[in-house]
């Protein structure tokens, strides 16, 4: 379906890249947001704020991150899109309802502007530390989508995008911006409301005696159908193991079953999220593998070993989790190495190591703060290549 | 446009990010061009050091920080102190007059100073120095166009505003003009509009 033009602010801006999420949220069809503002990330919901009573919806300042986090799934129960906004502090108070919306499949976007950690760390300065924490920060076995945008106009789009693969995967999606991002301003372009496509919540049509909440459709979908509060469907909404008629189940069998197919809805799909940007990889002895901001910083790390001739590709991973192994293993037959820097000691890059199965990987790491050199990019691009 | 590093700096509270935005706004919304904002500030909300990086050009930019600028605008002599070294031989260094005293520079850098507190003044709000400096920005370095700016200016302030801010705009810019002129007849600097040099 296309969005409601009633959120869609189509023209040409000059926006952050917190206030274009802010707009790809509402372009979405956002209508609730729940928060407690937290630098870098306070200017999306500002923004949304002083947009929501205009467009129709609601924000609500809550007492904390715990309190958010979860007011935003009740708010997906009620029928709403909705999303909280934070940054690593207040994302680790949201570890266990992110753990929540998997088990409960709530579809909901949970925005992460990151900066630098561990604890209060560096409120107003940049890092992408928080990348693992997004992938197994609350506990349990199960699988979410991250996304990370590298410009205010990614920012705009790829929010949109988050939104639509919650509501298709009924999974929490993980919007991992950083403070360049949030706070880099650039040209924005938000297209007429008839251009956006959007995903339609995966709503229930059957009868109300013949519905289970947690039942697959039998068409091969392993994304149960979901009934709102107050359409005279009977549901049951829990953390614990459930059944297909949401009941708590505590057997192995119940769990097993449970968990594979949370696990399986988005495993399997690999293909249909595979979101990247290849650059001369066809043929490179060295693959850069970057995201968010470092993207662009190594940009000019790879333009540098490419002007003394050596055969630099660059993959940049829009969608970050799933992680898209399968890319990575094919890239691996040619490549020598693979080069991974990020504003973090290491995280993506085993995740490249794992991957590539032997092909040497060497991480340019950065504790945040700031983005790298891009002579440093370039010094481990010819490390790499030797 | 060739790709131009712009570095504006000053106290918290000059409003300079709000500049960098309007520069940014004219030349990639209005001009049709591309750029690229970013900012560096303190905790402190004002008074504090705030310095804001713009990138200008034809072309989409890849690296969004500001390593060399081509031109330099200081509103304190902080800022000057830090920034005036990464300055470009041959860069324009734009300087607040009554609050930066300057000494030893680069060859070949062009300076234009303005009174833009005092031009403020003069307009009844010393809040719009900024922009009084927006507009000198554009009439010597004559790098975005005038009325494209003039346009970011109103789109980008409060609207019960935009008479003044177009106010010191104009202000600043027929300063700059008038700069220009004196200093191209006095035979000091030979001045180009759009021949900023960018040699690397």
């Amino acid at each position: 379906m296309k969005a409601d033009p009633a959120g869609v602010l189509t023209g040409v801006h000059f926006l952050d890249g917190d206030h274009a999420c802010c707009e790809g949220a509402l372009a979405a069809g956002a209508c609730f947001a729940a928060g407690y503002p937290i630098t870098p990330s306070t200017e999306v919901v500002e923004r949304f704020a002083a947009r929501i009573p205009k467009v129709g919806g609601t924000f609500i300042q809550m007492e904390d991150e715990l309190a958010s986090s979860i007011a935003i799934q009740g708010a997906v129960w009620g029928g709403a899109k909705a999303f909280t906004v934070t940054s690593g502090p207040g994302f680790s108070l949201m570890m266990e309802h992110i753990g929540y919306a998997v088990m409960t499949e709530t579809p909901c976007v949970f925005v992460n502007v990151q900066r630098g950690g561990p604890s209060t760390g560096l409120p107003t300065l940049p890092a992408q530390s928080d990348m693992m924490q997004a992938r197994w920060g609350s506990h349990g076995d199960y699988e979410v989508i991250a996304l990370c945008p590298n410009s205010p106009q990614e920012c705009f789009d790829l929010t949109i995008t988050a939104f639509n693969l919650s509501e298709k995967y009924r999974v929490p999606v993980m919007f991992m911006m950083d403070e360049c991002v949030g706070h880099m301003t650039e040209k924005v372009i938000i297209p007429p409301a008839e251009q956006i496509e959007i995903e339609p919540r995966r709503k229930t049509h059957k009868p109300h005696d013949a519905y289970k909440p947690y039942e697959c459709n039998g068409d091969g979908s392993l994304v149960p159908e979901m009934a709102h509060a107050g359409e005279g469907y009977k549901f049951h909404v829990t953390g614990l193991t459930h059944d297909e008629r949401g009941y708590p189940a505590m057997t192995v069998a119940a769990q097993q079953k449970l968990v594979g197919r949370l696990r399986d809805k988005i495993s399997k799909a690999a293909d249909d999220l595979l979101l990247v940007e290849q650059d001369n990889t066809a043929d490179a002895d060295v693959v850069v593998v970057t995201y968010g901001i470092t993207s662009r910083v190594a940009q000019r790390g790879i333009d540098s070993a490419r002007a003394k001739g050596l055969k630099v590709g660059k993959l940049r991973l829009k969608i970050v989790w799933p992680f898209p192994d399968q890319l990575i293993k094919k890239l691996s037959q040619r490549a020598k190495a693979f080069v991974v820097p990020e504003l973090n000691l290491g995280q993506i890059s085993r995740e490249v190591e794992r991957a590539a199965g032997g092909v040497k990987t060497v991480c340019v790491p950065h504790a945040g703060g700031g983005v790298h050199r891009p002579e440093d990019i370039l010094k481990a691009i010819q490390e790499a290549s030797r | 446009m060739q790709l131009t590093e712009i570095r504006i700096a000053g106290f918290g509270g000059q409003g300079v990010i709000l500049s960098a935005i309007v520069i940014g706004k004219a030349a990639s919304v209005y001009e049709g061009g591309f750029a690229t904002m970013t900012q560096s500030f303190g905790p402190e909300a004002r008074g504090g050091a705030c310095s804001a990086q713009c990138i200008l050009s034809d072309a989409p930019i890849l690296y969004p920080y500001v390593s060399r600028p081509d031109i330099l605008v200081v509103m304190s002599q902080e800022a000057y102190a830090k920034f005036t070294p990464e300055l470009k031989e041959h860069g324009i260094l734009i300087v607040e007059e009554d609050l930066v005293r300057i000494g030893d520079l680069k060859p070949g850098v062009k300076v234009y100073s303005v009174p833009a507190t005092r031009l403020a003044e003069e307009l009844g709000k010393r809040m719009v120095l900024n922009i009084v400096m927006v507009g000198f920005f554009a009439a010597v370095t004559g790098l975005v166009d005038a009325d494209a700016l003039r346009k970011a200016v109103g789109d980008s302030v409060p609207p019960h505003f935009a008479e003044l801010n177009l106010k010191a705009f104009d202000k600043g810019f027929e300063y700059g003009v008038a700069k220009v002129k004196a200093t191209v007849e006095a035979g000091e600097v030979e001045f180009h509009a759009h021949a900023i040099p960018f040699a690397e």
